[in-house]
């Protein structure tokens, strides 16, 4: 027979704050009831009791957490509604509502739950407009988030193909209202953040009553946008009652048309911007090369680029008029020797025997002998001599000799 | 400016604003401005080819398995199920 384990007081009060701490649904719940016995010691923590008919529930609300959440002055005999923690107070051996924060008990739940979300989730920052990305001009795919089978897709669909025909979406179908909305939103998500291309992304759903739109004030809804690594837009809300999926998402959009103008460029003005940027760069670079081109112009009729050209001009102009003198002295020259030469010439023919014979005179010699016969004594009556005439010779016999002595005298 | 694959349409588009407006601007040399232009040009190309590459494509994906169903946009009636 096993022995009964005895335990001391402080280990049973231990065992039931660890029971109590790992029940989830009592770290944070809302009571409904009537304050009664309130106290405010010098510390400045209020205590209190809340009953109804027929139970009491022991709470304390701190100083520290009063000046958060407390929006209303506590008095005995209220009707609350606290939002805590119940944990054990071990030195009492009681359990004990830890409030965070009280409300009137006339609101409604989700009003006050959605206060609390909402607070909490502004102190993170998860609402701060620093946080806020900006829209890709043109995304290579949009992503979707919606019911498959909604108006919104419709619209969405209508007004992106109006704007840019052919543009890619993507659709991660999710039930934007009831008990599975959610996690489904949630989970599409994180589906479609880790789609190649997508680059930003339309959750929306058509209008509805405060009740059909709690989803997109569901936290992990908030934080799964929040954490969306592409800008979100959200369609969702009215304009009078955002929900906190408007508030968290880059964008916020009134309509799913308004969220998919927001997220598809129109096709033809991007065409335009284009084309005008693309004739500015070319008029820019025409209009450098024109200017470039006068420059060149203006530089190449400069007094320095002329003058190079003119003294070359001289030079050769200096040269020609030496090769010129060059010339003509070379002529005169020419034209001197050449007289000269005809001169000699002239004297030469003066000099030849046959202008004599030309002349009537005649060369008379012995036949073979070279020498012309000067005086009569050379030859003897007899003898035979050649008379050379200008044209043709004729062979004589010498009859007689005259005159010798004045040609002998004269020898002499 | 190698890696203009990886450029996004808008940083192109930027990229090619800055390019036009340096020249239209003073100071560039005739050969800066050339080379500035085919810049230019190849953001207008990259640009334009982004324009195009759009499949015209409605991607449906299931969330219970990772599977997707695509439907061509230009047939009338997707959508509208």
């Amino acid at each position: 027979m096993p022995v009964p384990k005895v335990l001391a007081v402080r280990e049973l009060t231990a065992y039931l704050q660890r029971l109590l701490a790992n029940d989830g649904r009592l770290a944070n719940l809302w009571v409904r009831g009537e304050v009664s016995n309130l106290r405010q010691p010098a510390s400045g923590h209020l205590y209190f009791t809340l009953k109804d008919q027929t139970a009491a529930l022991r709470c304390v609300f701190f100083q520290g957490r009063r000046r958060l959440g407390s929006n209303i002055n506590l008095k005995d005999g209220l009707e609350i509604i606290a939002r805590g923690q119940v944990a054990i107070y071990p030195r009492d051996g009681v359990y004990q509502l830890y409030v965070a924060e009280v409300f009137p008990a006339g609101v409604g739940l989700t009003s006050l739950a959605l206060q609390e979300l909402t607070a909490r989730l502004e102190r993170e920052g998860l609402f701060a407009p620093e946080r806020k990305r900006a829209l890709p001009l043109l995304p290579r795919r949009v992503g979707i988030v919606t019911s498959a089978s909604g108006a919104v897709l419709r619209d969405i669909i209508t007004v992106s193909q109006r704007r840019f025909p052919g543009i890619d979406l993507v659709l991660a179908p999710a039930a934007v209202q009831g008990e599975a909305a959610p996690a489904e939103l949630v989970k599409a998500l994180e589906l479609l953040a880790r789609q190649p291309g997508v680059e930003v992304i339309i959750i929306g759903r058509g209008g509805g009553s405060a009740e059909d739109l709690s989803a997109f004030n569901n936290e992990a809804v908030v934080r799964a946008i929040f954490g969306c690594p592409v800008p979100v837009i959200a369609a969702v809300g009215h304009e009078t009652d955002l929900t906190l999926a408007d508030r968290v998402a880059d964008r916020r959009a009134p309509t799913p048309s308004a969220a998919a103008e927001m997220a598809v460029p129109v096709k033809a003005e991007l065409e335009q911007r284009l084309l005008s940027l693309a004739i500015r760069a070319r008029r820019a670079v025409e209009h450098r090369i024109k200017l470039a081109r006068a420059q060149l112009e203006r530089l190449s009729q400069s007094r320095g680029m002329t003058r190079l050209p003119q003294e070359i001009y001289y030079r050769q102009q200096y040269l020609d008029g030496l090769e010129q003198r060059l010339r003509q002295a070379w002529q005169q020259r020419l034209t001197e020797r050449q007289q000269a030469f005809q001169h000699l010439v002239a004297r030469l023919e003066a000099a030849s025997p046959l202008v004599i014979l030309n002349r009537g005179y005649a060369v008379c010699r012995r036949p073979g002998e070279a020498n012309p016969l000067r005086c009569s004594r050379e030859v003897a009556p007899g003898d035979r001599v050649e008379v050379v005439l200008y044209r043709g010779c004729l062979y004589c016999r010498v009859e007689e000799c005259n005159g010798g002595k004045i040609c002998q005298q004269q020898e002499n | 400016m190698s890696a203009t694959g990886e450029l996004k349409f808008e940083e192109a588009l930027q990229q090619l604003e800055n390019i036009v407006r340096a020249l239209e601007g003073e100071g560039l040399t005739l050969e800066e401005s050339l080379s500035y232009y085919q810049e230019g040009i190849k953001m207008v190309q990259l640009c334009r080819q982004r324009l195009q590459e759009v499949e015209g494509k409605l991607q449906v994906l299931l969330l219970d398995e990772d599977d997707t169903v695509t439907r061509d946009l230009n047939r009338p009636g997707d959508g509208h199920e």
